[in-house]
Parts: C-alpha cells; sequence; structure tokens
C-alpha cells in the first residue's frame, strides 16, 4: 500500500503538535498561577490538542483525489544549490561584511541560475550592493558591520 | 467626517506620502503583473522598507503596493492568459479572448476603467462604512473579539484553497503555534524557546512574512522550474491595438460597474472572501443581468465578462479595509501582512483607531483616491512600457528577491540566526505550497495568534474558566454560530463529492 505524501505531511504535522503539546505541558507557570482559569500553558495546551486533532482527522480520512506532485517537473538540484548559496551567506555576512559577502551571494546565484553575461552579473552585484549600502548606511543612518570596508576606510 | 476627510487630504497629499503611494502603486504593479508572485510578495518585501516609516506612510505604501498588485495581476491576465495573482484569474475568461482578436489595448483600457472605478466606488463605501462600524464595533467585548478571529480564521481557511480545508486549518493551527514561541504577554513566562536567546522575543512577524511568501515564491519559481519572463517576451508590444473605446463600449462598461462595485465591496469586508470570490461571483451575476444575446459573448471577449471581475476585485480590495481598520481584524492573508506591520508601528488597529490616530485611519482612505488616478494614468499610457520590464529573465529576478529578503531581515535584528530561521521556514513553505498547504491561513494566525490567546484569557478569567462566555452573549453566540455554519458547509462539500 503506497502512503500519500500529503498523508505523510499529516502525520509529521501531528507529530509536531504531540510534540508542541508535551512542551506546552513543561512551560513551568507561577505556583500562585497553577490553578488559575487561564496561564502561559492554557493556550499551548489547546493548540496541541486542536493540531493533534485536525491532523488525526486528515490522515484518517479517505483521499478523494491524488496530490501527487510529478517529481521530473521539479527542479531540486538548482534549489539546493541556491539554498546551500544561501546558508554561505548567511554564514559569511557578519564576518566577511556585508558589501563582498552580499557580492558573492549575488554573483554566484546568477552564474548557478545558468546566467553567463559576466558584466551585466557584475554590475547587478558590487555597484549595485554599492548603491543599495548607501541608501541604508548612508542615507537611512543603518549601521552595517562591514570588516573589509572598515580596514579599507571606505565606513567609520 | 468632513474634518477626518480634510486631515487625510493634508496627511496624504503631503510630499513623502505622494511619492510613497506613487512608489507602492508602480511597485505593485509590476510585481502583480508576474505570474506566480502576488499582492502578499510585494507587500512582505515592502515591510523592511517602512520600518523606519511614520505608520500612515508606511501603510499608504502598503495599501499602493495591494492595489498596484490587483490591477497589474489584470495585464498578465489579458496579455499572456496568465492571472498575475488569483484575483485576476476571472479576467483571463474574455481578457484574453479580447487580446487574441487584436484588441489587447481596448481590454487593457477595459480593465483600467473598470479598476478605477471599482476602486473609487469602494473607497467613498469605505468612507461612510468605516466610521459607522466603528461606533457599532465599540460595544464588542473579549468573547466577541475571540470569536470574531475564530471566524475569521475558518473563513480564510475555507476560502484559501478549494477543498482544501483541513489542510488550511493545520496551516492555521501552525501559525498560531509560532505565534506562541517567545514571553507570554502577561507573565512574561518563557514558552518555546529551548534556551536560545534569539528566540526569547518570538519570531518576528516580518521574518515569517518575508520566509513564507516572498523567499518561498522565489524559490518555488526555481524548485519548479518556471521562467514568468518567457511569455511576456513573446508579447509584441507594438500590436496592442487601439485603447479608445466606443460609445457603445462605454455604456455596456457604465451599467455593470456599478453592481459589481457593489458585490465586489460587499464580498471584501467578510472576513476570508476576498478578491478571488468577489470577482468569480461579479462574472457569475453579470452574466444574469445582461441581455441573452451578451450572455452569449462571455467567454469570447465580452465587455461586461471583462469590466465586471476587474471592477469587483479593486473593490474588493478596499473592503477589505473595513474588518482590518474598524475590528482590528483582518479578512485576509494580505490585510493580515498590513496588520502586522500596524502592530509593528505600534498602533492597535481596531475601532478607536479613527479616535487615537485620526492620521494614519483618513490618510489611507484618502490615498486610495490618489493611488486609483495614479493607476490609472499608469495604466493605460505607460502599461506597454512597464509590461517590457517584466522580461526580467529569472536568472536575475530569484536573487533579488532572495537578496531583499535576507537583507531586510538582517537589517532589523542584525542576527544570523534570524537569517537561518528564515531559510528553514522558507523551505518548508515550499514543501508545503507544493501539496497545496495554502500559506495565507498561517500569517493570519500568526498575526492575530497574540490578540486571539488575550481574549481567550479575558473571556475565561471573567468567566471564572467556564466556556460558557461562548453563548452568554447574544452577539458571541451568533459569531460563533457563523463559524459553524461555515464548517457544516465544508464538511457537506466534501461528503456530497
Amino acid at each position: 500500500m503506497k502512503i500519500s505524501t500529503v498523508k505523510i505531511i499529516s502525520l509529521l504535522f501531528f507529530i509536531f503538535s504531540a510534540f508542541y503539546l508535551y512542551t506546552a505541558y513543561q512551560i513551568r507557570v507561577f505556583s500562585f498561577d497553577e490553578d488559575a482559569a487561564f496561564n502561559a500553558k492554557t493556550f499551548p495546551i489547546y493548540l496541541g490538542y486542536f493540531g493533534m486533532f485536525i491532523a488525526g482527522l486528515k490522515i484518517a480520512l479517505p483521499e478523494k483525489t491524488s496530490e501527487e506532485v510529478d517529481q521530473q517537473f521539479l527542479n531540486y538540484k538548482k534549489t539546493l544549490v541556491l539554498i546551500l548559496i544561501m546558508v554561505i551567506y548567511g554564514l559569511t555576512i557578519r564576518s566577511v561584511g556585508f558589501f563582498l559577502s552580499t557580492s558573492l551571494f549575488l554573483i554566484s546565484s546568477y552564474y548557478f541560475l545558468g546566467e553567463r553575461r559576466w558584466l551585466r552579473m557584475f554590475m547587478l552585484s558590487f555597484p549595485f550592493v554599492a548603491i543599495f549600502m548607501f541608501l541604508i548606511h548612508g542615507l537611512l543612518d543603518i549601521y552595517l558591520t562591514d570588516p573589509i570596508l572598515k580596514s579599507l576606510g571606505v565606513i567609520g | 467626517m468632513i474634518e477626518g476627510i480634510l486631515l487625510g487630504l493634508k496627511t496624504a497629499l503631503s510630499f513623502t506620502n505622494l511619492f510613497m503611494v506613487m512608489f507602492g502603486c508602480v511597485i505593485g504593479t509590476i510585481i502583480g503583473m508576474l505570474p506566480g508572485l502576488g499582492p502578499m510578495t510585494a507587500i512582505a518585501l515592502m515591510i523592511p522598507i517602512t520600518y523606519g516609516f511614520d505608520p500612515s506612510t508606511g501603510l499608504i505604501l502598503m495599501a499602493g503596493v495591494y492595489y498596484g498588485a490587483v490591477f497589474g495581476g489584470s495585464t498578465s491576465s489579458i496579455l499572456i492568459n496568465a492571472p498575475g495573482i488569483p484575483g485576476t484569474v476571472a479576467t483571463t475568461f474574455d481578457g484574453y479572448p479580447m487580446a487574441q482578436q487584436g484588441k489587447a489595448g481596448k481590454a487593457l483600457a477595459i480593465a483600467a476603467y473598470s479598476s478605477f472605478a471599482g476602486g473609487t466606488i469602494a473607497a467613498i463605501f469605505l468612507l461612510i462604512a468605516a466610521p459607522m462600524l466603528s461606533k457599532v464595533s465599540l460595544a464588542f467585548r473579549s468573547p466577541d473579539y475571540f470569536a470574531l478571529m475564530v471566524l475569521g480564521l475558518t473563513a480564510v481557511s475555507a476560502f484559501s484553497a478549494k477543498d482544501q480545508f483541513l489542510k488550511a486549518i493545520m496551516m492555521a493551527v501552525l501559525g498560531l503555534m509560532l505565534a506562541t514561541v517567545g514571553q507570554d504577554s502577561l507573565s512574561d513566562i518563557p514558552r518555546f524557546i529551548f534556551n536560545s536567546m534569539s528566540l526569547a522575543d518570538g519570531i518576528s512577524f516580518i521574518l515569517i512574512a518575508m520566509a513564507m511568501f516572498a523567499m518561498s515564491e522565489a524559490l518555488m519559481i526555481i524548485f519548479r522550474d518556471k521562467d514568468p519572463s518567457k511569455a511576456v517576451k513573446a508579447i509584441s508590444f507594438s500590436e496592442l491595438g487601439s485603447i479608445r473605446l466606443d460609445k457603445e463600449e462605454r455604456n455596456k462598461m457604465l451599467k455593470t460597474i456599478p453592481r459589481a462595485s457593489v458585490i465586489g465591496f460587499l464580498i471584501g469586508v467578510l472576513p476570508g472572501a476576498g478578491a478571488t470570490i468577489a470577482s468569480f461571483l461579479a462574472y457569475g451575476m453579470e452574466k444574469n443581468f445582461v441581455s441573452k444575446e451578451e450572455k452569449e459573448k462571455f467567454g469570447k471577449g465580452s465587455v461586461h465578462g471583462l469590466a465586471a471581475p476587474e471592477t469587483a476585485n479593486n473593490a474588493a480590495c478596499s473592503g477589505a479595509f473595513v474588518p482590518l481598520l474598524t475590528l482590528g481584524i483582518p479578512g485576509s492573508g494580505t490585510t493580515a501582512v498590513m496588520l502586522g506591520a500596524l502592530l509593528a508601528f505600534g498602533i492597535q488597529p481596531g475601532p478607536r483607531l479613527y479616535m487615537t490616530n485620526p492620521e494614519v485611519f483618513w490618510s489611507v482612505i484618502m490615498s486610495m483616491y490618489i493611488g486609483m488616478v495614479i493607476l490609472l494614468i499608469l495604466n493605460l499610457p505607460l502599461i506597454p512600457y512597464i509590461a517590457r520590464l517584466l522580461a526580467v529573465p529569472r536568472n536575475y529576478l530569484v536573487p533579488l528577491i532572495l537578496f531583499f529578503s535576507v537583507a531586510g531581515i538582517y537589517l532589523i535584528s542584525f542576527n544570523t540566526f534570524d537569517i537561518f530561521l528564515m531559510i528553514g521556514l522558507a523551505v518548508l513553505a515550499c514543501f508545503l505550497r507544493l501539496y497545496n498547504f495554502p500559506m495565507p491561513p498561517l500569517i493570519l494566525a500568526f498575526v492575530l495568534g497574540g490578540m486571539m490567546e488575550e481574549n481567550l484569557r479575558r473571556s475565561l478569567i471573567i468567566s471564572d474558566g467556564s466556556f460558557n462566555f461562548l453563548w452568554d452573549r447574544p452577539l458571541t453566540a451568533v459569531i460563533l454560530g457563523g463559524t459553524i455554519l461555515l464548517v457544516s458547509w465544508q464538511v457537506y462539500k466534501s461528503f456530497k463529492k
């Protein structure tokens, strides 16, 4: 018997709701609040039970139409590479600085998505980020940490 | 009211606000045109920009983006048969056939005039209805608010995706669960933070909005291997035809616009319904109003068939502001994003909004008129040129959306944890979208979560822990009755199938 992906997602949601409910019961409230009509864990407890109930219904009720997605039309490779580039961007934004990490993020994303016009890629990365930073840092006065630009004396 | 209108005009006509409404309309039109990117993405991308703004300016910008996106969505429906947003699906029925007959310019003009008229008429209704409803809603108590939020969530879940009620409710529960992360609002007791200081203040609304809409939609373009710009490149913009309408066409529009405006506005006011249902309903009703001869033209390029949904979807946008501004309860995912932004500004929408922050209340309404004029100017002579901008390939479009999402959240929190959380949530949203789990109930529930818990807390404390508060007050009972009817209707529909 093949279990549909929607049912698997519903099962995961059921487990998540059960975990949420367990965690809700672990919330430590003040002793004088323990028997109150409503305390910090009341609403989460209701939500946990309700989440389990709805997910349980979705699992138990029969599916009228197949909701499977044709996997051959999905581009996993490009999506995963893009996610990886974003994670690297997140990891380097503080240490490398906003300017360089953002420009490299943009240029590498353009490249992995199939763009090969280097001049256009360059214009839409380094100068584009410089203008963006000028707007943010120079005009809106939002401080951006950038060790490289700081060492070059571009920003204070 | 006159004082309010003058105050609204004064605020809306300031240089900054005029610029913002114009900017919002242009950005909204461009994003709305792109199939796959809707008004929620457009508004989510605007939130970080509005962060340091005055609340009126921020809301005016977001409102401009909202109706700009609905306006822009019709262009791709007419030109390439690909609706930019669900609210313009009905526009394709007669708009695209008209374009195929070489009357694309005419179709765009009908859409522009109808949208303008629908939006303007509905803004007048809003001007009258909002203060009246504000006064009525002063009588609302905590149990009524709690019941109203339950109704709103149920309605959005029922209407957000066809035959996906349980999935939508699951998303609403997930949204409520995410809203409970962080300190409890009354006792400051930490909940679900797992010893992480980054979660102590809860998950930011902006993070959720950007992850679930902007970032996940950009990832979906790549995941599904779509390129929205391809279809646009195929259009010959020099062959759009004349935009001038003859007397007969104008007369047809004059008949359709008033009735479609009323339907659109009323549907927009209802929680959960919005532009999509309004446009379909107006299209269906218009078919019954016209002569038999005209009826046969429906689906083949009828002026009535194009004007009705275009009028109704814009009227519904204005209608959606009524519950937001008067009750503080958004009726749709898009207005939920706006409510979140208002709360971030420190403004509590609700019946007292027009007393405590009259400039916000009135300036938003007045800016709608200005926005409609700007959109008309934009959509008539400039649309072929704006549509050319849509040929931006996805190789550039997607990285730029991702950049604005990441930079948007980083510039607010300066915390890399938020970036990773946003990426994680966007990936989760991608998978959920793939299997038709709708996102609007999640965002609405996330925004309403805190208020819902607060109103339930007050109600339960007042009734000493008893659930009698659900039927003690007639108003609460009526609202909950509506919710039960809606759920019963969904159950009946699923068993009937």
